[in-house]
Parts: C-alpha cells; sequence; structure tokens
C-alpha cells in the first residue's frame, strides 16, 4: 500500500510538471500546442548536454542542478518568444484545426532541429540522479531523486497558483483568459500577456525535460510519449485549469501505481480509461469550465 | 451556405487526394524486368531507421555496417571466402532509406523496389510482416535483416523474401537454458517487458521456455510498461518488492538505458539476476557502460560482438568498423553482415551456375534457398521457412566488470539444433512440446 501511495505520487509530480505548461499555454492563448512534446524534449537535450560537458566528478551535486535548471531557461527563454511571435500570434482566434496543423508543424520541425544540434545518439545526465543516492520506504529502495521531483513539482504548482492569484500580471492573465476583446479594450496589452504567458508555458516543459533527463537516455523520440501523457492529464483535469493537471496528475500516477502493483497488463491503458471515465460524467474535464458558444 | 462551400470545397480535396493516390499505385512499376537487364552496376536498396528512436541503437550501426561491407567488397578487400571484387565482379551500389521516413512502409518500399535489383531491410517486425506481401507483388529479391518475429515464416511463405537472421524465439529459447542451467535453484522469474508484440513475444517465449525446462519454477505476473515510457520507477519498485530470482527483459535502445540508469543505483541488478536479451550494445556505449554491474546475463541476438566466434571475417570486421567508427560494430552491425554477405554469397553462385555475369532473379533466388554461407558471426545456413529462413546457434555471456572495463564470462555456446524448431513446427509449439529434437545442449 506504501508502495502505490509513494510510486504514485512520484508518477503524479513527474507527469505534473510535463504537463502544466500545456494547460497554462491553452488557458491563456487557446492553441492546443502539440509542440509541446517537442518544447520537453529540447529542455532534455539542453539540460543534458550541458550536464555532460560541464559537471564532473567531485564538484557539488547543487551545481548538476543550477546546469539543469539553466539548460530549461535557456531552451524556454530562447524558444518561447521566438515560437509565439513569430508563429503563434498568427493563428490566434483561427479555427483548430489550422491551430493543431501549425503546431504539429513546429512538433516535426523542433524534432529535426533537435537531431541537426544534437545527433543521433544519446545523452547520458545520470550523474545527479545516482550521487543523490536512495532512500528506503517500507524495506523498499527508492531514488532520493525522486523526492526532488515531488519537491519540484509542489513548488511549480504552488507558484504558479501564487503568479496567477495573488500577482499584476496573474489578474492580467485572468482577464485575457476571460474575454481577449474587452481585455483590450481596457488596455491591458495583450500580445504581451500572450507572449509572457507562452514563455512561462515553455519553460515549464523545459523544466520538465531538463529535470527527467537524468533518468533517462535522452534520444531522439522522447517527445511523442510525452506529448501524449500530457494531453491525456489535461483534458481529464480540464483543458485549461491549473488544479485540474494537479488533480488529474494524482489520479493518473496512483491509478497507474495500482495498475503496475496489482494488475501489470493494465499499465498501459490505465491513463485512457481514467479518462474515458472522466469524460463520460464530466465532458469538459474535473475543473473545466462549459464554454458557451458565441454566435 | 459558407458550410456549404467549405464541405463542397471539403470533399474536392479528398477526391483530388483519392484521385491521386490512385495514379500513385498505377504509376508504380509492377514488372521486375529491370531487374534481369545487363547491370554495369548492382544497385541495393538498404532500409534501416535513419532517425527516430530506434535509430541510434540499431539502425545507425546497421547503416554504418554495410557502408564498410558494401566499399569493401567494391575493393575486393575482405578476407576469404568474399576476395571477389563487387558481387561477382559487379559493382554493388548502396540506396539508402529511412525505415522511420513515413507511415507508410508498403508505398516506401515500392518506390525503393522499383529503382533498384534487391532490397536488403527492417529492423521492425511489423514493417517486415506488412513489407514481405509486397515484395512477392513486386517480384523483388528482399532480405531481412533484423526482424525478430517468427510470423514471417511460420505463418506464410514467400517466392521473393529471405531472412538471414533467426527469430526472436531463438534468443529467448537460448536465455532461457542459460539461466536453468546457471542457476540451478532457481525458483521465481519474473520480466519486465515493452508492451508490444516484440516484448509480449519476448516475455512470452522466455517464460514458457523456462517452464518447459523446470515445471517447477514459480512465474510471477511480469511488467509490461509502454514503450519508450522514460520512467520505469514504479515497475522497479515492484520488481524489488517481489525479489525474483530472475528478471527477463527485452528491452532495448532507449529503454534498456533507462532501465540500467534507473535500476543500478537501486541495486534491481544485484538483487536479482537479471537477463537483458538484446542488453548487448549498451556495452558499446561510452557513457553508459560503466553503469553496467557484474552479474547480468546479455545476449547479442545471436553469436555476434563480444560473443562472436573467432574467424577472419569477425577479425576483419571488427577492426574495419571501430577504425572508421570509433566504437565496436553491435549486433545489428553483424545482422546487416549477414544479409550483404548471404546475397553476395547467392548472387556469386548463381553466377556460377548459370555460367553468366549477370543471373536472373530467379536464378539468384534458387542459389539462396537452403544456401550455407560464411559470416563475421560463423556459418549461416538457410534452413527454414522452405530454405528463405535463417538458423543461428545462439550464445549468453554474464558480464564481468574489471578495472572499470566490462567483459562477458562464461559464454555459453548453443548450436543451431539446440535453440532452433525443426522446420514444420512453430516455435511456440516446440517450446511447449519440450523442444523435441533438441540435442547437443551445453549443460
Amino acid at each position: 500500500m506504501t508502495a502505490i501511495l509513494v510510486d504514485g505520487v512520484v508518477y503524479a509530480s513527474w507527469i505534473f510538471l510535463v504537463s502544466v505548461g500545456l494547460t497554462l499555454v491553452f488557458g491563456v492563448l487557446r492553441i492546443l500546442n502539440i509542440a509541446h512534446g517537442s518544447l520537453y524534449a529540447v529542455g532534455a537535450y539542453t539540460g543534458a548536454w550541458l550536464v555532460v560537458r560541464y559537471f564532473q566528478p567531485g564538484m557539488p551535486l547543487a551545481l548538476s542542478f543550477a546546469l539543469l535548471l539553466a539548460g530549461a531557461l535557456i531552451a524556454g527563454l530562447v524558444l518561447g518568444p521566438l515560437i509565439e511571435r513569430l508563429l503563434l500570434r498568427f493563428t490566434y482566434g483561427r479555427d483548430e484545426v489550422m491551430q493543431l496543423l501549425v503546431t504539429y508543424a513546429l512538433f516535426l520541425i523542433l524534432g529535426d532541429l533537435t537531431k541537426l544540434i544534437w545527433g543521433v545518439n544519446p545523452y547520458y545526465a545520470y550523474a545527479p540522479y545516482s550521487m543523490l543516492g536512495n532512500v528506503s520506504i517500507g524495506n523498499v529502495p527508492y531514488p532520493r531523486y525522486d523526492l526532488v521531483l515531488i519537491g519540484l513539482a509542489a513548488t511549480v504548482g504552488i507558484g504558479l497558483w501564487l503568479m496567477t492569484n495573488r500577482t499584476r500580471f496573474g489578474r492580467l492573465m485572468t482577464a485575457v483568459i476571460g474575454d481577449r476583446e474587452i481585455s483590450t479594450a481596457l488596455g491591458i496589452n495583450v500580445p504581451l500577456v500572450c507572449t509572457v504567458a507562452f514563455t512561462i508555458g515553455t519553460v515549464l516543459a523545459a523544466l520538465g525535460g531538463a529535470f527527467t533527463a537524468p533518468t533517462i537516455s535522452v534520444v531522439p523520440g522522447i517527445d511523442v510519449t510525452v506529448i501524449v501523457l500530457s494531453f491525456a492529464v489535461v483534458v481529464i483535469g480540464g483543458l485549461g485549469s491549473l488544479e485540474g493537471a494537479a488533480l488529474g496528475s494524482l489520479i493518473v500516477g496512483i491509478a497507474r501505481a495500482i495498475a503496475v502493483h496489482r494488475f501489470p497488463d493494465l499499465d498501459l491503458v490505465t491513463i485512457y480509461v481514467v479518462m474515458v471515465i472522466v469524460l463520460i460524467f464530466r465532458p469538459q474535464g474535473l475543473f473545466g469550465r462549459a464554454e458557451v458558444k458565441r454566435l | 451556405m459558407e458550410r456549404q462551400c467549405f464541405m463542397t470545397f471539403r470533399r474536392v480535396i479528398m477526391a483530388a487526394l483519392a484521385a491521386t493516390a490512385m495514379a500513385s499505385a498505377t504509376l508504380v512499376p509492377s514488372s521486375p524486368a529491370a531487374a534481369q537487364t545487363q547491370p554495369q552496376e548492382l544497385k541495393i536498396g538498404i532500409v534501416t531507421f535513419l532517425s527516430g528512436a530506434a535509430a541510434s541503437p540499431f539502425g545507425i550501426p546497421a547503416r554504418n555496417g554495410a557502408e564498410i561491407l558494401l566499399e569493401s567488397i567494391n575493393k575486393g578487400s575482405l578476407p576469404a571466402p568474399y576476395e571477389k571484387k563487387g558481387f561477382g565482379g559487379v559493382k554493388v551500389v548502396p540506396v539508402f532509406m529511412d525505415e522511420a521516413s513515413g507511415p507508410d512502409p508498403i508505398s516506401a518500399y515500392r518506390r525503393l523496389a522499383s529503382s533498384v535489383d534487391f532490397v536488403i531491410g527492417y529492423i521492425s517486425s511489423e514493417h517486415c510482416l506488412s513489407v514481405a506481401p509486397a515484395a512477392e507483388e513486386e517480384q523483388k529479391l528482399t532480405v531481412l535483416f533484423d526482424c525478430g518475429t517468427p510470423r514471417i515464416f511460420e505463418d506464410n511463405s514467400y517466392r521473393y523474401v529471405f531472412r538471414t537472421t533467426a527469430t526472436a524465439a531463438v534468443d529467448n529459447i537460448a536465455a532461457a537454458r542459460y539461466v536453468y542451467s546457471r542457476y540451478p535453484n532457481l525458483k521465481t522469474v519474473s520480466g519486465i517487458n515493452q508492451n508490444y508484440a516484440w516484448g509480449q513475444d519476448s516475455w512470452k517465449d522466455f517464460s514458457s521456455a523456462i517452464k518447459s525446462l523446470d515445471s517447477k519454477v514459480k512465474i510471477d505476473a511480469a511488467q509490461f510498461p509502454a514503450i519508450f515510457a522514460g520512467s520505469y520507477s514504479s515497475q522497479i519498485s515492484t520488481l524489488l518488492a517481489a525479489d525474483p530470482d530472475v528478471i527477463h527483459s527485452s528491452f532495448w535502445g532507449g529503454d534498456a538505458e533507462g532501465l540500467l540508469i534507473q535500476g543500478a543505483p537501486l541495486g534491481l541488478f544485484s538483487r536479482s539476476h537479471v537477463v537483458l536479451t538484446a542488453g548487448e550494445p549498451i556495452l558499446h556505449r561510452q557513457g553508459i557502460a560503466s553503469l553496467m554491474p557484474s552479474g547480468v546475463v546479455l545476449g547479442a541476438r545471436g553469436p555476434h560482438g563480444p560473443l562472436a566466434p573467432e574467424n577472419k571475417l569477425d577479425a576483419w570486421f571488427s577492426k574495419a568498423y571501430a577504425d572508421r567508427y570509433n566504437t565496436e560494430p553491435a549486433y545489428p552491425s553483424y545482422h546487416m553482415a549477414q544479409a550483404v554477405l548471404g546475397l553476395k554469397a547467392a548472387y556469386e553462385k548463381a553466377q556460377a551456375a548459370s555460367h553468366s555475369e549477370h543471373p536472373t532473379t530467379a536464378q539468384v533466388i534458387a542459389a539462396f534457398t537452403h544456401l550455407s554461407f560464411e559470416t563475421p558471426s560463423g556459418t549461416i545456413t538457410m534452413a527454414l521457412g522452405k530454405g528463405h529462413q535463417a538458423v543461428e546457434p545462439a550464445a549468453y555471456g554474464v558480464t564481468k566488470v574489471e578495472n572499470g572495463k566490462v567483459t562477458l564470462t562464461d559464454v555459453k555456446r548453443y548450436p543451431v539444433e539446440c535453440v532452433n524448431p525443426p522446420e514444420g513446427i512453430k516455435a511456440e509449439d516446440w517450446i511447449a512440446r519440450h523442444f523435441p529434437g533438441a540435442k547437443n545442449c551445453p549443460k
């Protein structure tokens, strides 16, 4: 039981980290960003590359975490404004199919760019993961790094909630989410809010990638898995809802841990079973709001 | 009205797409006549993953192997019995195609087949299964070089298709035999395999082979994470809690490396005996090979790489590959070598039989059927699938870390008749019937 709870929370933290940026971007820009997984991959590559390049055995562990964080920030701060200003802003208010096609094209382009820059050979940046060591919970060893992920996910979640609800920018963002036209009429710099919100979403995607990098072999193709999982979690929680992403991640994490421990054959379908059940009873997701169609 | 216009427009687009698809289908030449002309050179289409997750562990090493071999074949610098330049004096030219180039491998295959004399290719079993019937329709001699599913020749028979590597069932039967003899007090076995055909078939073959060898061994519920899942912490903690004697995994590429990165620090590889049936490429990965602990049972999907028998061809191939790419060849390079050398041997045998420099496709097929030929991995014989499917010996070893270098020790070799089912019996039936006819199995 303890193992299920620990595994569930660990997985929930990871999936929240990688999907929260997607829900934020949808909330503000109303764009379902298929390239979210690519931004995750770029974050993973940048973080892993920095660790491989600059972190040597004997250096303080904190430096490796600083390098991962730097990787996420560099990837997010460079790509976020660039993509939003040069591409996405032309799709605002357009048909959803067009937005999906544009972000899908971006997904393909970023996938090829990643290969151009980093090649197809894997990057290994496991030093932060293995150096932290293990902790025993109920006779089963767990990596301390997983606890770091839990802490990071909690920090990101609380930080985003505070930003949305307690800061001026958060209130501006809420206004833009509510009604873009009225926000413009009220003098809010809507394009700037959109650029900043998308950049935050990009940094979050890259952060998820960078802090996953030490636990995996960073290879081409890691973007696809993440985008599918992120979509599922965000749909369960309700598109655009921060609280929904958090609760959706927790439900998926616990459900998956139960499957892995008790019914391993069902591991693959768990997330989709949860999604189907939630959507049957709440088509707009757990925290999503039913929208009134404007004519 | 606007919606109506849109619908009309959409129909026009759909019709245009359908018309284009039909036109493309009729434009694809289906005549094999091109292969029968007198060529100055032979074009060989080589299909392997050049992008995607399977490129780095499989596709690129296979392409590298093909490049080295074909260049050396054209120079005539291979050791015996392949000293002859080209294919019997005819220059060979590779035409590489990415196996991940699109969602429709059959159309891609047809396009390639129309412009080359032979095709060597396919790592994915799904691609092999779908391309084999297309090869028959195109009447193009196609050599499958790496995919593992036994279903190609167990469920069908083909005239134009050959496979120069053994099926994945052989890997798992040999793994079961190795584990059974190495750990005589074996009580419980579990596994972690990717949740698709490769992982499920591998686990089914391994667990049923263990059960067939010793019915008292308890087979625990195995873990089946999604392919490319990335995070295996839940599965690892479940396996650690269950604490089985042996853990079987057919993980490959980034998934195998991820399992090592996440599992090694937690003691997964020291608490249980772990078997990685496709783990050999990890030994050639600078930056991660050092994580590999002692005591891991490692396979190379045949007698390849560090498990290859000593012979002149292997000595030449390993050196040529290492000199050029600064790393040892992994098993996909060896699989490619088997396909290229098999085709060369068949072509030259057909030349001799037909007394012609340019034998027809039918003559090459006749020569290839039931052929035995030398490779860096030893002698390969096309013994199954009416002479179109290779049988191979198998080998497994256990890792030993010494002075930071990982080697394989306690290597056991399993002769062909010990791990390959005889003609006419499906691998799963052979396992279930306790391997009738198996002989010369090492203890």
